[in-house]
């Protein structure tokens, strides 16, 4: 079972806006954050919690759940929106995002924070982690699956394709991996920093069951999860390509000129809220 | 700085043994040495037999680490991640989140050097219960560089949450992997491998976490050694005793957490000179942990340093090379004969 058991006739686009609205709560408090990534991967992230996984918001340490790794620790503000939304961190602390003391630092660390499995920061862990836990869930026997989430710009490092060749060596088909094409990292366009397309074939190359969605079209994110789980028992691990748009949801911030890190002058929080609020979904 | 292997050597052309270049060595031992054969793997296998959550992985290096005595016996419960040193450490991480106790190997120079941010992010951050255990460590390979692990110890005591332990022979690795064990919490321990000598039997000893142990009494000098060089100080011990010279070895298989309590102690006592021996660059290790330990707390010995200079050292014979850069027993004797003239 999955989160469907807190608030059960609540949509999909309803989640996903959620979630961006405490995101830019949240980008407010700080006056910064990877808010512009925190938009284009609220989709995914809206999907994966309240569609693909199973887990116990009370408990977030539960055995029988779904592991979630963030491995773009930067992402943090997305996952803590969804964690929110998930019930897994109570709401009134996004208030605290980015202060002394939070539960809830800019980048995600696993001891920080209930339902972060992970620290990240250092970009290109978290693949690796995600083999070792597919392997420990198998030689449990847990039927759990790990989630990882990752960045385009990961695709440079070295270590995301060893985890890549083994994860297919392994057969953990218990893995299932959202890369967020965005195409924009530290220095500018991430296919221009370095090439890693055609991605799509490169993946089925190493192995594994690979699709191509637009990430922010929430009935083919859904499908891509649901396709991804059924993968258990084929022997590959999943990937899911998701082409995502930066800002997405505040028209003037999808508008904006492309960067990796996106400014957002101190009135302008507001103005995102106003017009996000504009297209709230029923 | 690098030393100029194409001077022709000393003594070239003389009617001398030639010595070959040791490479990835099966023994450390010296000739008629007593040893213990694999003693990590068959200790690894001792405990794996009483503790389901033992798994053992490595990187393409199971054979020169003794892991493969644990793959054979646990073939479920050993992963090859190949030739992938970031993919092992990470991947033990996610394991140990998962209740397991990864029992990883590789060589100390990928460990130390190439792994490092995996190793400090994914275990030592997260606080997770892998054990590291790696061989060929300072100067124990005639390869070169790329082979000698002689700044490993730096690194690792650099690092929060980071145990590390330098055992001296058999007996130290094989009481060090349950101690591992028992300890919740990353470890890294230098490793011997193949015919291992057996030296501390001899001395009534037992591996303790954390405990530094007085091996034998004397007067006149104080060796703290780690690792091989407490085999080498110890034979420097008996062979002084020909010039009447009185020595003591302290033995340090733990360097983080320092056995504090114990080397100050053992160095407060007047007019003994104190040497720190140690296989491994002097920057950074056992000596300049001694050294910092002994100044903070207002403790002044004459104090020298025993370990490798700081530089890329020469690939040849091992013989050879500990006799070059000052690590071989005759030239620990001979350095404490200069020392207390």
């Amino acid at each position: 079972m999955s989160t469907a058991s807190i608030g059960h006739n609540i949509s999909l686009e309803r989640r996903a806006w959620n979630i961006r609205r405490h995101a830019l709560l949240m980008g407010e408090v700080q006056g910064q954050g990877y808010i512009a990534q925190a938009l284009d991967i609220a989709d995914v992230l809206a999907t994966a919690y309240f569609h693909a996984m199973t887990f116990r918001p009370d408990e977030p340490n539960w055995e029988g759940r779904d592991r979630f790794l963030l491995s773009n620790g930067h992402y943090a503000i997305a996952l803590y929106a969804a964690l929110i939304e998930a019930g897994i961190v109570p709401e009134e602390e996004l208030e605290t995002y980015g202060s002394d003391h939070s539960r809830l630092p800019m980048s995600g660390m696993a001891s920080y924070t209930p339902g972060m499995e992970m620290s990240g920061g250092s970009l290109g862990l978290g693949l690796s982690i995600a083999v070792g836990k597919g392997l420990g869930l198998k030689r449990k026997g847990s039927d759990s699956r790990v989630y990882t989430l990752f960045s385009d710009g990961e695709l440079d490092e070295g270590s995301v394709w060893e985890a890549i060749m083994s994860a297919a060596h392994f057969k953990l088909d218990n893995l299932i991996a959202v890369v967020d094409v965005n195409n924009q990292q530290a220095d500018g366009p991430s296919t221009s920093v370095m090439a890693f397309e055609p991605l799509t074939d490169k993946l089925e190359a190493f192995g594994w069951f690979v699709q191509r969605v637009d990430g922010n079209d929430l009935a083919a994110v859904r499908d891509a999860f649901d396709a991804a789980k059924a993968q258990m028992g084929t022997g590959k691990p999943s990937m899911i390509i998701a082409d995502t748009l930066m800002g997405k949801g505040v028209p003037f911030l999808e508008a904006r000129e492309k960067n990796h890190f996106i400014r957002v002058e101190a009135h302008e929080w507001q103005l995102a809220l106003s017009a996000l609020d504009e297209r709230k979904p029923s | 700085m690098t030393p100029a292997p194409h001077k022709a050597p000393a003594g070239a052309g003389a009617a001398k043994p030639r010595l070959t270049t040791s490479a990835m060595i099966a023994s450390i031992a010296s000739e008629g040495q007593r040893t213990k054969p694999a003693p990590f793997g068959h200790a690894l296998n001792a405990l794996a037999s009483e503790d389901a959550r033992i798994v053992g992985m490595t990187a393409d290096l199971g054979k020169y680490t003794d892991l493969h005595i644990f793959a054979q016996a646990y073939p479920d419960r050993f992963y090859q991640m190949g030739m992938a040193e970031q993919l092992l450490f990470g991947a033990a991480s996610g394991l140990a989140s998962e209740g397991f106790t990864p029992f990883c190997t590789t060589y100390a120079v990928f460990a130390s050097r190439r792994a490092y941010d995996f190793i400090h992010q994914t275990i030592a951050e997260e606080d997770r219960n892998v054990k590291i255990a790696c061989a060929l460590p300072g100067l124990t390979s005639g390869y070169g560089p790329s082979h000698q692990a002689t700044e490993d110890l730096a690194l690792f005591r650099a690092m929060p949450n980071m145990v590390v332990i330098d055992p001296c022979d058999a007996l130290d690795i094989e009481q060090a992997v349950p101690a591992m064990a028992a300890h919740q919490g990353p470890v890294y321990m230098r490793l011997l491998r193949g015919q291992v000598p057996l030296v501390l039997d001899e001395y009534g000893y037992s591996f303790e976490l954390g405990k530094a142990k007085m091996l034998r009494d004397g007067y006149e000098v104080l060796f703290v050694s780690s690792g091989i060089m407490t085999m080498r100080a110890l034979e420097a011990a008996k062979a002084l005793e020909a010039d009447r010279i009185d020595v003591g070895v302290l033995h340090v298989p733990t360097i983080k957490p320092l056995d504090t309590e114990t080397i100050l102690a053992a160095c407060s006592r007047p007019g003994r000179l104190v040497i720190v021996a140690e296989n491994h660059t002097v920057n950074g290790g056992l000596g300049e942990a001694v050294a910092g330990l002994l100044m903070r707390e207002g403790v002044h010995p004459a104090f020298r340093m025993i370990g490798l200079p700081d530089e890329f050292l020469a690939a040849g014979a091992l013989p050879t090379l500990h006799d070059r850069y000052g690590i071989s027993t005759d030239a620990l004797c001979a350095k404490v004969r200069q020392w207390l003239k």
